[in-house]
């Protein structure tokens, strides 16, 4: 099931079994996700597809009897092993989520948040970085004059891509999107996808969906999982013309779910 | 089908008529409601008004007497009849604040491994524990302060600060004299573990209002728990921790019996904290059966028109501080 190319793997994931205490909710996954890419994850609801992102970025560490078994190698290096510094990690592949999360404090102050916590910049340099962050993330020209207002202010599509601002400002590898756009109208949902688009030439991405139109749009490749198995993994092309599984083929159009 | 119509028509014209009933109906036990909850309201406003009518009433002999005076003076003599509220003021800002300093930094700490650090085992027996705090009555603060606890600091810490802060220039003042035990410092611990469960549960509550999502962003961008408490959850939360904060200011200026028994009951200010004090609530309880006379009274009286006015002041300025972060929010 592995691509017909072969591209750098910025991420492997081996074998990855997941547990919420005594429940098994991904059975031995193994998959790629290829550098500078766009990977899309569909499936239906519970189907393990937003466990697997929170097992990349190792969320689950924050919460009891959750466990994960395998592992998944980032550049070369398994991140669930023991000694991984799992605030490093996360500084490294960013999260953006279902809902627009921005923090309670000024515009500025979301985006340049993320950058204090580990670089000691000069104003000038900072606002800099800030610029370009939200340049980045499409936002600046409608906030460039109020920096100074509370994030909670925005609509929700500027919150959502305040918090893709956010997280590129950090200058991560990869970006981990779970449903970004499930909060948001079509314009904004059209706008994070054409700035998905732009970011897929630096950044290595992992996109959950529930809309197959979106994943067709927005990803390179992509993930049928169901009841927490990985069913099928393709270039997205051939996902939605030529699946090779009959699920995936009921899936996309729209006979099961 | 003109027969269905008609019929139809008929139908919605009765139903329409009942409907409009039903409508009057609630409208006459709607306005009942309305007026039985403003009654309420108003109430409320009568009592409060009422209990500043009668302080005031009550205290008017000592404005006549001392005026603005009653504020400043430092003596209280009922032989003499001069009395001065000074001392008593000073004695319940100072147990008060000192209590706070003591209790916020703490109270929130445990509010913050409650949520944030604590095993899932340890949760609620530790948050029934603090709670259970709340429940002891302030007597039994009183005689465990003054029969075990200020005879332990007498022995232990008070000849402790003596020797360590008393000797660094500008705390000298504070830590002088001779541990009585009791006094100013053994009424503000006192008062800091009666607020604690004030802080911490209503802390706690709020800091569980924090949605998931908001901290696992934090947690995202590589925070570590401090970061995240630090920067997200406090900041999101801060009305409703400041809210329990004056909750516990406003129980520990009124604080009378444990204060009573732990402060010393002296009407003077003596600059240090360990010396022996009174606070106004604990003069008020201590002198209130021997007041003779309108003029011994009515400083009593008027001792509880201060500490009324005391905490409005704090209430209210805690208000405003809210009013401005709220506008500040995002500067």
């Amino acid at each position: 099931m592995s691509a017909p190319v072969s591209l750098p793997e910025k991420v492997s994931v081996k074998n990855l079994k997941f547990f919420y205490g005594a429940n098994l909710a991904l059975k031995d996954i193994s998959l790629p996700l290829y550098d500078k890419k766009v990977t899309a994850f569909i499936g239906p609801s519970g189907c393990g597809k937003s466990t697997l992102l929170r097992v990349l970025n190792r969320m689950y560490d924050l919460y009891p009897r959750q466990r994960a078994e395998g592992s998944v190698m980032l550049d070369g290096e398994d991140i669930l092993a023991d000694g991984q510094d799992v605030n490093l990690l996360r500084a490294k592949i960013g999260m953006v989520f279902q809902k627009p999360t921005p923090f309670p404090m000024s515009i500025y102050d979301n985006v340049a948040f993320g950058i204090r916590l580990y670089e000691d910049l000069p104003k000038s340099e900072m606002d800099g970085r800030v610029e370009t962050a939200l340049r980045g993330a499409a936002l600046w020209t409608e906030v460039k004059d109020k920096l100074d207002s509370s994030g909670l202010g925005l609509s929700g599509g500027q919150q959502q891509r305040l918090c893709i601002a956010r997280s590129v400002a950090v200058k991560p590898e990869v970006i981990l999107f779970d449903e970004p756009c499930s909060a948001l109208d079509p314009i904004s949902t059209a706008k994070i996808e054409e700035l998905i688009d732009e970011l897929k030439s630096q950044y290595t991405i992992a996109i959950v969906t529930h809309n197959m139109q979106q994943a067709a749009r927005v990803s390179d490749y992509t993930a049928f999982m169901y009841l927490g198995e990985l069913i099928e993994f393709d270039e997205t092309s051939r996902i939605f013309t030529a699946p090779r599984q009959r699920a995936t083929q009921d899936y996309i159009t729209g006979r099961f779910g | 089908m003109t027969d269905i119509a008609l019929k139809t028509a008929a139908d919605s014209g009765i139903k329409r008529d009942s409907r409009a009933e039903a409508l009057a109906r609630f409208r006459l036990s709607d306005t009942l409601f309305a007026q039985l909850t403003r009654a309420a309201a108003i109430v409320v406003l009568l009592l409060l008004g009422g209990v500043i009518q009668s302080l005031i009433n009550g205290s008017l002999a000592v404005w006549q007497e001392f005026g603005f005076g009653f504020f400043t003076g430092t003596s209280w003599n009922p032989v003499t009849e001069r009395f001065g509220a000074a001392p008593a003021i000073y004695g319940t800002l100072v147990s008060s604040v000192l209590a706070m300093l003591i209790a916020v930094p703490i109270g929130i700490g445990i509010a913050v491994f409650l949520t944030e650090l604590c095993p899932m085992a340890l949760r609620r027996p530790i948050g029934i524990a603090v709670e259970l705090l709340a429940g002891i009555p302030s007597i039994i603060y009183g005689i465990w302060g003054l029969f075990i606890f200020a005879p332990f600091l007498q022995a232990t810490v008070q000849p402790f600060l003596i020797a360590t802060l008393g000797n660094v220039p500008g705390l000298q003042g504070l830590f002088a004299g001779p541990p009585y035990g009791i006094g100013l410092l053994t009424a503000s611990l006192v008062l800091a573990v009666m607020v604690l469960p004030f802080i911490t549960s209503i802390s706690r509550d709020v800091f569980e209002t924090v949605p998931p999502m908001l901290k696992e962003s934090a947690y995202g961008l590589g925070c570590t728990t401090w970061e995240v408490v630090r920067h997200v959850v406090i900041p999101y939360t801060r009305t409703g921790v400041i809210g329990g904060c004056m909750l516990a200011l406003g129980r520990a200026l009124g604080e009378t019996m444990a204060v009573t028994f732990v402060v010393g009951n002296a009407n003077k200010i003596a600059g240090s904290l360990l010396a022996p004090a009174t606070t106004i609530s604990a003069t008020i309880a201590n002198e209130f059966t021997e007041a003779t006379g309108d003029l011994y009274t009515g400083a009593l009286i008027g001792l509880g028109l201060i500490l009324f006015m005391i905490t409005f002041v704090v209430l209210s300025a805690a208000r405003l501080m809210l009013l401005r972060l709220e506008m500040k929010k995002g500067k």
